[in-house]
Protein backbone atom coordinates (compact mmCIF):
# COMPACT_ATOMS: atom_id res chain seq x y z
CA UNK A 1 0.00 0.00 0.00
CA UNK A 2 1.37 3.24 -0.93
CA UNK A 3 1.46 6.38 1.28
CA UNK A 4 -1.34 7.46 -0.89
CA UNK A 5 -3.72 4.75 0.17
CA UNK A 6 -2.50 5.19 3.80
CA UNK A 7 -3.87 8.32 3.92
CA UNK A 8 -7.18 7.80 2.73
CA UNK A 9 -7.58 4.80 4.42
CA UNK A 10 -7.01 6.46 7.79
CA UNK A 11 -9.02 9.11 6.70
CA UNK A 12 -12.06 7.01 6.23
CA UNK A 13 -10.91 5.02 9.62
CA UNK A 14 -11.43 8.73 11.54
CA UNK A 15 -14.82 9.31 9.50
CA UNK A 16 -16.36 6.38 10.46
CA UNK A 17 -15.09 6.93 13.74
CA UNK A 18 -16.42 10.14 14.76
CA UNK A 19 -19.54 9.74 12.66
CA UNK A 20 -21.90 8.69 15.31
CA UNK A 21 -20.96 12.51 16.93
CA UNK A 22 -22.69 13.76 14.13
CA UNK A 23 -25.34 11.53 12.63
CA UNK A 24 -28.62 11.19 13.17
CA UNK A 25 -30.43 7.69 13.84
CA UNK A 26 -31.75 7.45 10.52
CA UNK A 27 -27.92 7.99 9.09
CA UNK A 28 -26.30 5.51 11.54
CA UNK A 29 -28.85 2.69 10.30
CA UNK A 30 -27.57 2.94 6.70
CA UNK A 31 -24.04 2.79 7.91
CA UNK A 32 -24.78 0.14 9.89
CA UNK A 33 -26.17 -1.89 7.71
CA UNK A 34 -23.39 -0.61 5.01
CA UNK A 35 -21.14 -2.16 7.42
CA UNK A 36 -23.28 -5.08 7.95
CA UNK A 37 -22.90 -5.61 4.18
CA UNK A 38 -19.37 -4.79 3.97
CA UNK A 39 -18.51 -7.59 6.43
CA UNK A 40 -20.68 -10.27 5.12
CA UNK A 41 -19.26 -9.16 1.58
CA UNK A 42 -16.06 -9.81 2.59
CA UNK A 43 -16.75 -13.31 4.30
CA UNK A 44 -18.35 -14.60 0.78
CA UNK A 45 -15.09 -12.97 -0.64
CA UNK A 46 -12.76 -15.10 1.29
CA UNK A 47 -14.46 -18.06 -0.79
CA UNK A 48 -15.36 -17.01 -4.12
CA UNK A 49 -12.85 -13.84 -4.67
CA UNK A 50 -10.08 -16.06 -2.99
CA UNK A 51 -10.73 -19.63 -3.97
CA UNK A 52 -12.77 -18.90 -6.75
CA UNK A 53 -15.30 -21.43 -5.50
CA UNK A 54 -19.08 -19.39 -5.84
CA UNK A 55 -21.21 -19.59 -2.54
CA UNK A 56 -25.00 -18.99 -3.20
CA UNK A 57 -26.01 -19.86 -0.13
CA UNK A 58 -24.80 -17.77 2.25
CA UNK A 59 -27.66 -17.04 3.75
CA UNK A 60 -27.78 -20.39 5.49
CA UNK A 61 -24.84 -18.82 7.41
CA UNK A 62 -26.23 -15.59 8.42
CA UNK A 63 -29.67 -17.82 9.31
CA UNK A 64 -28.20 -20.80 11.28
CA UNK A 65 -26.07 -18.00 13.72
CA UNK A 66 -28.93 -15.51 13.96
CA UNK A 67 -31.05 -18.60 14.92
CA UNK A 68 -28.51 -20.66 17.48
CA UNK A 69 -27.60 -16.77 18.78
CA UNK A 70 -31.43 -15.82 19.08
CA UNK A 71 -32.63 -19.29 20.28
CA UNK A 72 -29.95 -19.33 23.43
CA UNK A 73 -31.10 -16.01 24.52
CA UNK A 74 -34.66 -16.46 23.92
CA UNK A 75 -34.55 -19.34 26.14
CA UNK A 76 -32.14 -19.46 28.43
CA UNK A 77 -31.48 -15.70 28.48
CA UNK A 78 -27.43 -16.66 27.15
CA UNK A 79 -26.20 -13.24 25.63
CA UNK A 80 -24.38 -13.61 22.24
CA UNK A 81 -20.84 -14.16 23.50
CA UNK A 82 -21.68 -17.65 24.34
CA UNK A 83 -24.38 -17.87 21.36
CA UNK A 84 -21.63 -17.01 18.93
CA UNK A 85 -19.13 -19.63 19.60
CA UNK A 86 -22.02 -22.67 19.31
CA UNK A 87 -23.07 -20.34 15.77
CA UNK A 88 -19.68 -20.14 14.72
CA UNK A 89 -19.13 -24.31 15.19
CA UNK A 90 -22.42 -24.88 13.57
CA UNK A 91 -21.85 -22.94 10.65
CA UNK A 92 -18.44 -24.47 10.27
CA UNK A 93 -19.59 -28.10 10.53
CA UNK A 94 -22.22 -26.99 8.05
CA UNK A 95 -19.77 -25.39 5.51
CA UNK A 96 -17.15 -28.33 6.23
CA UNK A 97 -20.33 -31.10 5.03
CA UNK A 98 -20.76 -28.86 1.47
CA UNK A 99 -16.91 -28.67 1.07
CA UNK A 100 -16.66 -32.08 2.02
CA UNK A 101 -19.47 -33.59 -0.45
CA UNK A 102 -18.91 -31.40 -3.42
CA UNK A 103 -14.67 -31.20 -3.21
CA UNK A 104 -14.40 -34.75 -2.68
CA UNK A 105 -17.01 -35.82 -5.25
CA UNK A 106 -15.62 -33.63 -8.10
CA UNK A 107 -18.86 -31.36 -7.62
CA UNK A 108 -17.69 -27.77 -8.85
CA UNK A 109 -18.40 -24.34 -11.01
CA UNK A 110 -22.29 -24.20 -11.58
CA UNK A 111 -23.42 -27.61 -9.39
CA UNK A 112 -21.30 -25.93 -6.42
CA UNK A 113 -23.35 -22.92 -6.80
CA UNK A 114 -26.52 -25.45 -6.73
CA UNK A 115 -25.21 -27.26 -3.99
CA UNK A 116 -25.19 -23.91 -1.95
CA UNK A 117 -28.14 -23.19 -2.91
CA UNK A 118 -29.82 -26.53 -2.05
CA UNK A 119 -28.19 -26.31 1.77
CA UNK A 120 -29.73 -22.66 2.21
CA UNK A 121 -33.56 -24.19 0.66
CA UNK A 122 -33.65 -27.22 2.89
CA UNK A 123 -32.40 -25.35 5.96
CA UNK A 124 -35.09 -22.70 5.50
CA UNK A 125 -37.77 -25.61 4.86
CA UNK A 126 -36.40 -26.91 8.08
CA UNK A 127 -36.59 -24.58 10.45
CA UNK A 128 -40.12 -23.79 9.27
CA UNK A 129 -40.29 -27.05 11.53
CA UNK A 130 -38.54 -26.30 14.36
CA UNK A 131 -41.33 -25.02 16.86
CA UNK A 132 -38.67 -24.38 19.58
CA UNK A 133 -37.40 -21.53 17.10
CA UNK A 134 -40.98 -20.43 16.84
CA UNK A 135 -41.71 -21.88 12.91
CA UNK A 136 -42.58 -20.14 10.15
CA UNK A 137 -44.31 -17.42 12.84
CA UNK A 138 -41.13 -16.38 13.66
CA UNK A 139 -38.79 -16.06 16.57
CA UNK A 140 -38.75 -12.76 18.73
CA UNK A 141 -36.14 -11.82 21.28
CA UNK A 142 -36.82 -8.73 23.81
CA UNK A 143 -36.18 -5.65 22.11
CA UNK A 144 -34.13 -3.27 24.78
CA UNK A 145 -34.30 -0.32 25.68
CA UNK A 146 -32.37 2.12 23.28
CA UNK A 147 -30.61 4.26 25.92
CA UNK A 148 -28.52 2.08 28.06
CA UNK A 149 -25.45 -0.03 27.18
CA UNK A 150 -25.80 -3.63 27.59
CA UNK A 151 -22.86 -4.78 25.83
CA UNK A 152 -22.97 -8.73 27.75
CA UNK A 153 -26.41 -9.35 26.57
CA UNK A 154 -25.37 -6.78 23.35
CA UNK A 155 -28.39 -4.56 24.07
CA UNK A 156 -28.15 -0.97 23.60
CA UNK A 157 -28.79 2.37 21.41
CA UNK A 158 -27.76 2.57 17.40
CA UNK A 159 -24.20 3.94 17.83
CA UNK A 160 -23.47 0.74 19.82
CA UNK A 161 -24.34 -1.48 17.13
CA UNK A 162 -22.79 1.17 14.68
CA UNK A 163 -19.30 0.91 16.37
CA UNK A 164 -19.55 -3.20 16.85
CA UNK A 165 -20.35 -3.80 13.08
CA UNK A 166 -17.41 -1.21 12.12
CA UNK A 167 -14.80 -3.07 14.13
CA UNK A 168 -16.13 -6.69 12.33
CA UNK A 169 -15.91 -5.42 9.21
CA UNK A 170 -12.27 -3.58 9.98
CA UNK A 171 -11.22 -6.70 11.26
CA UNK A 172 -12.21 -8.46 8.72
CA UNK A 173 -10.54 -6.29 6.11
CA UNK A 174 -7.19 -6.23 7.93
CA UNK A 175 -7.72 -9.92 8.31
CA UNK A 176 -8.38 -10.45 4.30
CA UNK A 177 -5.28 -8.19 3.89
CA UNK A 178 -3.37 -10.34 5.91
CA UNK A 179 -4.59 -13.42 4.37
CA UNK A 180 -4.06 -12.69 0.98
CA UNK A 181 0.02 -11.62 1.47
CA UNK A 182 0.46 -15.15 2.96
CA UNK A 183 0.26 -18.69 1.86
CA UNK A 184 -3.45 -19.09 2.28
CA UNK A 185 -3.74 -16.39 -0.18
CA UNK A 186 -1.45 -17.24 -2.88
CA UNK A 187 -2.81 -21.16 -2.71
CA UNK A 188 -6.01 -20.06 -3.00
CA UNK A 189 -5.66 -17.25 -5.73
CA UNK A 190 -3.83 -20.12 -7.49
CA UNK A 191 -6.81 -22.67 -7.38
CA UNK A 192 -9.05 -19.99 -8.59
CA UNK A 193 -6.99 -19.40 -11.49
CA UNK A 194 -5.88 -22.80 -12.28
CA UNK A 195 -6.70 -26.31 -10.12
CA UNK A 196 -4.68 -28.23 -11.88
CA UNK A 197 -1.90 -26.23 -12.38
CA UNK A 198 -1.98 -25.38 -8.15
CA UNK A 199 -1.75 -29.17 -7.64
CA UNK A 200 0.83 -29.53 -9.53
CA UNK A 201 2.77 -27.31 -8.16
CA UNK A 202 2.23 -28.63 -4.72
CA UNK A 203 -0.76 -27.82 -3.07
CA UNK A 204 -3.38 -30.22 -1.41
CA UNK A 205 -6.47 -28.28 -3.25
CA UNK A 206 -9.02 -30.34 -1.58
CA UNK A 207 -7.45 -29.28 2.03
CA UNK A 208 -7.42 -25.51 1.14
CA UNK A 209 -10.58 -25.19 -0.93
CA UNK A 210 -12.44 -26.66 2.55
CA UNK A 211 -10.51 -24.27 4.83
CA UNK A 212 -11.66 -21.08 2.40
CA UNK A 213 -15.53 -22.31 3.33
CA UNK A 214 -14.75 -23.07 6.71
CA UNK A 215 -13.30 -19.63 7.78
CA UNK A 216 -15.69 -18.03 5.20
CA UNK A 217 -18.28 -19.71 6.91
CA UNK A 218 -17.02 -18.64 10.23
CA UNK A 219 -17.46 -15.35 9.46
CA UNK A 220 -20.86 -15.18 8.00
CA UNK A 221 -22.01 -16.48 11.26
CA UNK A 222 -21.14 -13.75 13.12
CA UNK A 223 -22.98 -11.60 10.67
CA UNK A 224 -25.71 -14.06 11.75
CA UNK A 225 -25.53 -13.52 15.31
CA UNK A 226 -24.94 -9.64 14.51
CA UNK A 227 -28.44 -9.82 12.45
CA UNK A 228 -30.19 -11.47 15.12
CA UNK A 229 -29.73 -9.10 17.96
CA UNK A 230 -29.61 -6.32 15.68
CA UNK A 231 -33.04 -6.42 13.83
CA UNK A 232 -34.44 -8.85 16.79
CA UNK A 233 -36.68 -10.99 14.80
CA UNK A 234 -36.10 -13.72 12.42
CA UNK A 235 -38.54 -15.16 9.85
CA UNK A 236 -37.14 -18.84 8.01
CA UNK A 237 -38.77 -17.10 4.79
CA UNK A 238 -36.92 -14.32 5.31
CA UNK A 239 -33.86 -15.34 6.43
CA UNK A 240 -32.61 -18.54 4.64
CA UNK A 241 -33.87 -16.88 1.51
CA UNK A 242 -31.98 -16.79 -1.84
CA UNK A 243 -33.20 -13.37 -2.40
CA UNK A 244 -30.40 -12.69 0.72
CA UNK A 245 -27.96 -14.87 -0.57
CA UNK A 246 -28.06 -12.97 -3.69
CA UNK A 247 -28.04 -9.61 -1.98
CA UNK A 248 -24.72 -10.16 0.06
CA UNK A 249 -22.93 -11.32 -2.86
CA UNK A 250 -23.82 -8.18 -5.27
CA UNK A 251 -21.46 -5.85 -2.74
CA UNK A 252 -18.44 -7.72 -3.73
CA UNK A 253 -19.57 -8.27 -7.27
CA UNK A 254 -20.28 -4.69 -8.01
CA UNK A 255 -17.08 -3.18 -5.36
CA UNK A 256 -14.92 -6.17 -7.41
CA UNK A 257 -14.87 -9.73 -6.91
CA UNK A 258 -11.05 -11.03 -5.09
CA UNK A 259 -10.14 -7.79 -4.13
CA UNK A 260 -10.33 -6.13 -0.41
CA UNK A 261 -12.20 -2.80 -0.60
CA UNK A 262 -14.51 -4.19 -3.56
CA UNK A 263 -16.76 -5.57 -0.79
CA UNK A 264 -16.77 -2.15 1.06
CA UNK A 265 -17.32 0.28 -1.62
CA UNK A 266 -20.12 -2.22 -3.01
CA UNK A 267 -22.14 -2.37 -0.22
CA UNK A 268 -22.07 1.22 0.24
CA UNK A 269 -22.77 1.58 -3.26
CA UNK A 270 -25.71 -0.36 -3.58
CA UNK A 271 -26.95 0.32 -0.12
CA UNK A 272 -26.75 4.37 -0.50
CA UNK A 273 -28.15 3.81 -3.89
CA UNK A 274 -30.87 1.52 -3.20
CA UNK A 275 -32.29 3.83 -0.04
CA UNK A 276 -32.25 6.77 -2.00
CA UNK A 277 -34.13 5.56 -4.70
CA UNK A 278 -36.59 3.97 -1.49
CA UNK A 279 -36.83 7.66 -0.26
CA UNK A 280 -37.20 9.60 -3.63
CA UNK A 281 -40.47 7.11 -3.96
CA UNK A 282 -41.79 7.39 -0.46
CA UNK A 283 -41.11 11.65 -0.95
CA UNK A 284 -43.75 11.22 -4.30
CA UNK A 285 -45.82 9.05 -2.23
CA UNK A 286 -45.20 5.93 -4.97
CA UNK A 287 -45.05 2.43 -3.62
CA UNK A 288 -44.06 -0.47 -6.05
CA UNK A 289 -43.11 -3.58 -4.38
CA UNK A 290 -40.08 -5.17 -5.67
CA UNK A 291 -38.41 -2.12 -7.11
CA UNK A 292 -35.58 -2.44 -4.67
CA UNK A 293 -35.08 -5.96 -6.78
CA UNK A 294 -35.21 -4.34 -9.98
CA UNK A 295 -32.77 -1.78 -9.48
CA UNK A 296 -30.17 -3.91 -8.19
CA UNK A 297 -30.42 -5.49 -11.12
CA UNK A 298 -29.76 -2.58 -13.04
CA UNK A 299 -26.94 -2.03 -11.37
CA UNK A 300 -25.70 -5.23 -11.92
CA UNK A 301 -25.92 -4.95 -15.40
CA UNK A 302 -24.18 -1.59 -16.04
CA UNK A 303 -21.06 -2.75 -13.49
CA UNK A 304 -21.00 -6.05 -15.91
CA UNK A 305 -21.34 -4.15 -18.94
CA UNK A 306 -18.98 -1.30 -18.29
CA UNK A 307 -16.70 -2.65 -15.43
CA UNK A 308 -16.48 -6.10 -15.45
CA UNK A 309 -14.03 -6.84 -12.47
CA UNK A 310 -16.01 -4.36 -10.65
CA UNK A 311 -15.83 -0.53 -9.56
CA UNK A 312 -12.76 -0.88 -6.88
CA UNK A 313 -9.69 -1.81 -10.03
CA UNK A 314 -10.69 1.44 -11.55
CA UNK A 315 -11.54 3.99 -8.35
CA UNK A 316 -8.40 2.61 -7.16
CA UNK A 317 -6.23 3.49 -10.72
CA UNK A 318 -8.36 7.26 -10.69
CA UNK A 319 -7.28 7.77 -7.12
CA UNK A 320 -3.63 7.04 -7.82
CA UNK A 321 -3.51 3.53 -5.49
CA UNK A 322 -1.04 1.14 -6.71
CA UNK A 323 -3.12 -1.77 -8.29
CA UNK A 324 -3.71 -3.90 -5.06
CA UNK A 325 -3.38 -7.90 -5.08
CA UNK B 1 19.22 -47.81 -9.53
CA UNK B 2 17.74 -45.54 -12.30
CA UNK B 3 15.64 -42.31 -10.24
CA UNK B 4 12.83 -43.13 -12.39
CA UNK B 5 11.23 -46.34 -13.24
CA UNK B 6 8.84 -46.89 -15.47
CA UNK B 7 7.36 -50.69 -16.14
CA UNK B 8 5.08 -52.12 -18.56
CA UNK B 9 2.97 -48.71 -17.77
CA UNK B 10 -0.39 -49.22 -19.54
CA UNK B 11 -3.69 -46.85 -20.48
CA UNK B 12 -6.52 -46.81 -22.14
CA UNK B 13 -9.58 -43.64 -22.91
CA UNK B 14 -12.52 -45.44 -23.72
CA UNK B 15 -10.97 -48.27 -25.13
CA UNK B 16 -8.18 -45.97 -26.64
CA UNK B 17 -4.95 -47.70 -25.89
CA UNK B 18 -3.23 -44.34 -25.27
CA UNK B 19 0.02 -46.11 -23.63
CA UNK B 20 0.66 -49.58 -24.28
CA UNK B 21 2.89 -51.82 -22.02
CA UNK B 22 5.54 -49.25 -21.83
CA UNK B 23 8.89 -49.11 -19.76
CA UNK B 24 11.41 -46.31 -19.72
CA UNK B 25 13.94 -45.23 -17.06
CA UNK B 26 15.24 -42.14 -16.29
CA UNK B 27 18.94 -42.35 -14.20
CA UNK B 28 20.19 -39.96 -11.66
CA UNK B 29 21.29 -36.97 -12.83
CA UNK B 30 20.42 -38.23 -16.18
CA UNK B 31 18.79 -36.28 -19.50
CA UNK B 32 15.97 -38.06 -21.26
CA UNK B 33 14.19 -37.50 -24.09
CA UNK B 34 10.82 -39.09 -25.31
CA UNK B 35 9.94 -38.40 -28.50
CA UNK B 36 7.20 -39.74 -31.01
CA UNK B 37 4.48 -38.48 -33.10
CA UNK B 38 1.39 -36.39 -32.00
CA UNK B 39 -0.86 -38.63 -30.27
CA UNK B 40 1.89 -41.56 -29.76
CA UNK B 41 0.80 -41.05 -25.56
CA UNK B 42 3.92 -38.89 -24.24
CA UNK B 43 1.32 -36.52 -22.25
CA UNK B 44 -0.73 -39.50 -21.12
CA UNK B 45 2.82 -41.09 -19.77
CA UNK B 46 3.70 -37.52 -18.16
CA UNK B 47 0.21 -37.06 -16.76
CA UNK B 48 0.67 -40.67 -14.95
CA UNK B 49 3.74 -40.11 -13.73
CA UNK B 50 2.50 -36.50 -12.47
CA UNK B 51 -0.50 -38.25 -10.58
CA UNK B 52 -3.04 -36.67 -13.21
CA UNK B 53 -4.52 -40.35 -13.91
CA UNK B 54 -3.47 -43.90 -11.95
CA UNK B 55 -2.70 -46.09 -14.94
CA UNK B 56 -4.75 -49.38 -15.76
CA UNK B 57 -1.54 -51.50 -15.84
CA UNK B 58 1.82 -51.36 -14.63
CA UNK B 59 3.92 -49.03 -11.96
CA UNK B 60 6.09 -46.28 -11.68
CA UNK B 61 8.91 -46.10 -8.98
CA UNK B 62 10.86 -42.77 -8.24
CA UNK B 63 13.80 -43.34 -5.69
CA UNK B 64 12.74 -46.61 -5.14
CA UNK B 65 9.33 -45.78 -4.03
CA UNK B 66 5.98 -46.63 -5.60
CA UNK B 67 4.29 -43.04 -7.14
CA UNK B 68 1.43 -44.39 -9.51
CA UNK B 69 -1.59 -43.74 -8.08
CA UNK B 70 -0.82 -40.73 -5.40
CA UNK B 71 -2.45 -37.74 -6.06
CA UNK B 72 -0.41 -34.71 -8.12
CA UNK B 73 0.91 -32.96 -5.07
CA UNK B 74 1.79 -35.56 -3.66
CA UNK B 75 4.01 -36.33 -6.22
CA UNK B 76 5.45 -32.63 -6.33
CA UNK B 77 6.14 -32.77 -2.76
CA UNK B 78 8.11 -36.33 -3.30
CA UNK B 79 10.61 -34.04 -5.83
CA UNK B 80 9.19 -34.57 -9.25
CA UNK B 81 7.92 -31.01 -11.12
CA UNK B 82 6.20 -30.91 -14.25
CA UNK B 83 4.84 -28.49 -17.20
CA UNK B 84 1.81 -28.54 -19.32
CA UNK B 85 1.97 -28.55 -22.60
CA UNK B 86 -0.92 -26.08 -22.77
CA UNK B 87 0.20 -24.12 -20.31
CA UNK B 88 -1.49 -23.31 -18.09
CA UNK B 89 -0.52 -19.93 -16.13
CA UNK B 90 -2.05 -18.53 -13.12
CA UNK B 91 -3.15 -15.47 -15.72
CA UNK B 92 -4.80 -13.00 -12.96
CA UNK B 93 -1.28 -13.48 -11.14
CA UNK B 94 1.65 -11.48 -11.27
CA UNK B 95 4.59 -13.50 -13.08
CA UNK B 96 6.45 -13.18 -10.38
CA UNK B 97 3.43 -14.34 -7.53
CA UNK B 98 2.91 -17.49 -10.29
CA UNK B 99 6.20 -18.08 -9.31
CA UNK B 100 6.08 -17.52 -5.56
CA UNK B 101 3.32 -19.77 -5.44
CA UNK B 102 5.95 -22.98 -6.68
CA UNK B 103 8.52 -21.78 -4.49
CA UNK B 104 6.27 -22.07 -1.37
CA UNK B 105 6.10 -25.69 -1.93
CA UNK B 106 9.93 -25.71 -0.37
CA UNK B 107 10.14 -22.71 1.44
CA UNK B 108 8.54 -21.76 5.19
CA UNK B 109 7.65 -17.55 4.63
CA UNK B 110 6.41 -16.23 1.40
CA UNK B 111 9.30 -13.56 1.34
CA UNK B 112 12.15 -16.67 1.42
CA UNK B 113 9.68 -17.54 -1.51
CA UNK B 114 9.67 -14.39 -2.94
CA UNK B 115 13.86 -14.23 -3.03
CA UNK B 116 13.98 -18.17 -4.51
CA UNK B 117 11.15 -17.26 -6.96
CA UNK B 118 13.08 -13.94 -7.91
CA UNK B 119 15.93 -15.93 -8.72
CA UNK B 120 14.26 -18.78 -10.60
CA UNK B 121 12.92 -15.59 -12.95
CA UNK B 122 16.00 -14.46 -13.45
CA UNK B 123 17.78 -17.64 -14.89
CA UNK B 124 15.10 -18.08 -17.38
CA UNK B 125 15.30 -14.37 -18.65
CA UNK B 126 11.84 -13.26 -17.17
CA UNK B 127 13.21 -10.73 -14.44
CA UNK B 128 12.49 -7.72 -16.24
CA UNK B 129 8.87 -9.19 -16.58
CA UNK B 130 8.06 -9.84 -13.09
CA UNK B 131 5.21 -7.31 -12.68
CA UNK B 132 3.15 -7.89 -15.88
CA UNK B 133 0.08 -10.07 -15.02
CA UNK B 134 0.66 -13.87 -16.31
CA UNK B 135 -2.08 -12.86 -19.26
CA UNK B 136 0.32 -10.27 -20.97
CA UNK B 137 2.94 -12.92 -21.79
CA UNK B 138 3.59 -14.23 -25.42
CA UNK B 139 3.49 -17.90 -26.11
CA UNK B 140 7.12 -18.91 -25.33
CA UNK B 141 7.45 -16.28 -22.41
CA UNK B 142 4.36 -18.48 -21.12
CA UNK B 143 6.70 -21.80 -21.95
CA UNK B 144 9.61 -20.02 -19.73
CA UNK B 145 6.70 -19.44 -17.16
CA UNK B 146 5.88 -23.15 -16.95
CA UNK B 147 9.22 -24.10 -16.23
CA UNK B 148 9.91 -21.28 -13.83
CA UNK B 149 7.14 -22.09 -11.84
CA UNK B 150 7.74 -25.70 -11.73
CA UNK B 151 11.76 -25.12 -11.44
CA UNK B 152 10.79 -23.21 -7.94
CA UNK B 153 9.71 -26.05 -6.18
CA UNK B 154 13.07 -27.49 -6.67
CA UNK B 155 12.05 -31.06 -8.24
CA UNK B 156 14.97 -33.81 -8.52
CA UNK B 157 13.21 -34.71 -11.56
CA UNK B 158 11.88 -32.42 -14.29
CA UNK B 159 9.23 -33.35 -16.57
CA UNK B 160 9.22 -31.13 -19.48
CA UNK B 161 6.43 -30.90 -22.18
CA UNK B 162 7.22 -29.45 -25.44
CA UNK B 163 8.63 -26.20 -23.81
CA UNK B 164 10.75 -25.19 -27.11
CA UNK B 165 7.89 -25.25 -29.04
CA UNK B 166 7.58 -21.90 -30.78
CA UNK B 167 10.99 -20.50 -29.32
CA UNK B 168 13.46 -19.06 -32.06
CA UNK B 169 16.47 -21.14 -32.45
CA UNK B 170 18.66 -18.65 -30.69
CA UNK B 171 16.32 -18.62 -27.46
CA UNK B 172 15.90 -22.64 -27.98
CA UNK B 173 19.91 -22.44 -27.39
CA UNK B 174 19.72 -20.63 -24.49
CA UNK B 175 17.08 -22.86 -23.08
CA UNK B 176 19.14 -25.71 -23.72
CA UNK B 177 21.86 -23.98 -21.92
CA UNK B 178 19.51 -23.29 -18.85
CA UNK B 179 18.77 -26.69 -18.38
CA UNK B 180 22.47 -28.08 -19.56
CA UNK B 181 23.10 -25.95 -16.29
CA UNK B 182 20.81 -26.74 -13.75
CA UNK B 183 21.79 -31.02 -15.08
CA UNK B 184 25.40 -29.72 -14.24
CA UNK B 185 25.89 -28.01 -11.53
CA UNK B 186 22.36 -28.87 -9.59
CA UNK B 187 22.47 -32.68 -10.63
CA UNK B 188 18.74 -31.96 -11.80
CA UNK B 189 17.71 -35.18 -13.90
CA UNK B 190 15.42 -34.56 -16.99
CA UNK B 191 12.80 -36.51 -18.83
CA UNK B 192 11.67 -34.10 -21.85
CA UNK B 193 8.89 -34.48 -24.30
CA UNK B 194 10.51 -32.63 -27.44
CA UNK B 195 9.62 -32.44 -31.18
CA UNK B 196 12.79 -29.91 -31.50
CA UNK B 197 14.92 -31.83 -32.76
CA UNK B 198 17.66 -29.43 -31.87
CA UNK B 199 17.13 -29.30 -28.48
CA UNK B 200 17.01 -33.20 -28.34
CA UNK B 201 20.35 -33.58 -29.70
CA UNK B 202 21.75 -30.81 -27.59
CA UNK B 203 20.28 -32.18 -24.67
CA UNK B 204 19.23 -35.86 -24.00
CA UNK B 205 21.98 -38.62 -23.32
CA UNK B 206 19.37 -41.67 -24.44
CA UNK B 207 16.07 -40.94 -26.75
CA UNK B 208 12.70 -42.92 -26.01
CA UNK B 209 10.53 -43.34 -29.06
CA UNK B 210 7.10 -43.75 -28.79
CA UNK B 211 4.66 -44.79 -31.18
CA UNK B 212 0.71 -45.82 -31.35
CA UNK B 213 1.54 -46.21 -27.74
CA UNK B 214 4.43 -48.48 -27.68
CA UNK B 215 8.06 -47.98 -27.26
CA UNK B 216 9.62 -48.76 -31.01
CA UNK B 217 13.35 -47.92 -29.78
CA UNK B 218 15.27 -45.96 -27.52
CA UNK B 219 19.11 -45.69 -27.43
CA UNK B 220 22.40 -43.07 -27.77
CA UNK B 221 20.80 -39.77 -30.35
CA UNK B 222 22.72 -40.45 -32.97
CA UNK B 223 21.83 -44.17 -32.80
CA UNK B 224 18.18 -43.64 -32.66
CA UNK B 225 18.05 -41.06 -35.53
CA UNK B 226 19.18 -43.67 -37.87
CA UNK B 227 16.88 -46.18 -36.71
CA UNK B 228 14.75 -47.31 -39.70
CA UNK B 229 11.97 -48.19 -37.63
CA UNK B 230 12.24 -44.38 -36.38
CA UNK B 231 11.87 -42.64 -39.76
CA UNK B 232 9.22 -45.09 -40.79
CA UNK B 233 6.52 -43.68 -38.06
CA UNK B 234 7.64 -40.23 -38.89
CA UNK B 235 7.94 -40.67 -42.26
CA UNK B 236 7.16 -43.70 -43.91
CA UNK B 237 3.41 -44.59 -42.59
CA UNK B 238 1.82 -42.67 -45.46
CA UNK B 239 4.41 -42.45 -47.92
CA UNK B 240 3.62 -46.66 -48.58
CA UNK B 241 0.10 -46.14 -49.18
N1 LIG C 1 -8.00 -37.22 -21.02
C1 LIG C 1 -8.12 -37.90 -22.18
N2 LIG C 1 -9.31 -38.41 -22.55
C2 LIG C 1 -9.44 -39.11 -23.70
N3 LIG C 1 -8.44 -39.33 -24.55
C3 LIG C 1 -7.21 -38.85 -24.25
C4 LIG C 1 -7.00 -38.10 -23.04
N4 LIG C 1 -5.68 -37.74 -22.99
C5 LIG C 1 -5.12 -38.24 -24.11
N5 LIG C 1 -6.02 -38.89 -24.86
C6 LIG C 1 -5.75 -39.58 -26.13
O1 LIG C 1 -4.64 -40.42 -25.93
C7 LIG C 1 -3.80 -40.39 -27.07
C8 LIG C 1 -2.40 -39.97 -26.67
O2 LIG C 1 -2.44 -38.59 -26.35
P1 LIG C 1 -1.20 -37.81 -25.78
O3 LIG C 1 -0.61 -38.55 -24.65
O4 LIG C 1 -1.63 -36.42 -25.49
O5 LIG C 1 -0.22 -37.82 -27.03
P2 LIG C 1 1.11 -37.00 -27.31
O6 LIG C 1 1.44 -36.19 -26.12
O7 LIG C 1 2.15 -38.03 -27.61
O8 LIG C 1 0.83 -36.15 -28.51
C9 LIG C 1 -4.45 -39.48 -28.08
O9 LIG C 1 -5.18 -40.26 -28.99
C10 LIG C 1 -5.36 -38.64 -27.24
O10 LIG C 1 -6.47 -38.21 -27.98
MG1 LIG D 1 1.61 -34.17 -25.93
Amino acid sequence: MNRRAQTLLALLALALLVLPAFASNYVMSVATLILFFAFTGQAWNVMMGFAGQLSLGHSLYVGVGAYTAAGLFFHYGLGPWAGLWLAILLCVLLGAAIGFLAFRFGISGVYFALLTIAFAEFTRIGFDHIDWLGGPGGLFIKVAQRDQIDLLNFRGPPAMYYYAMLALAAGALALCAWLLRSRAGYYWQAIREDEEAAQALGINTFRWKMLAVILSAAMTAVSGVFFAFYYNNLFPEQIFHISRSIEIILGPIIGGIGTLFGPILGAAVLTLLADGITELMSAFGIEIPGVKQVFYGIVLLVVIMFLPNGIWPTLARRLGIARQR
Amino acid sequence: MALLEISSLSKSFRGLRAVANASLEVPEHGIVALIGPNGAGKTTIFNIAAGVYAPDGGEIRFAGRRIDGLRPDQICAAGIGRTFQIVKPFAGLSVLDNVIVGALQRCRTVSDARALAARVLDQLGLGGKRDLPASSLTLPDRKRLEVARALATRPQLLLLDEVMAGLRPTECDQMVEVFRELNSRDGLTILLIEHVMRAVMALARQIVVLHHGEIIARGAPAEVVRNSAVLECYLGEDAEV
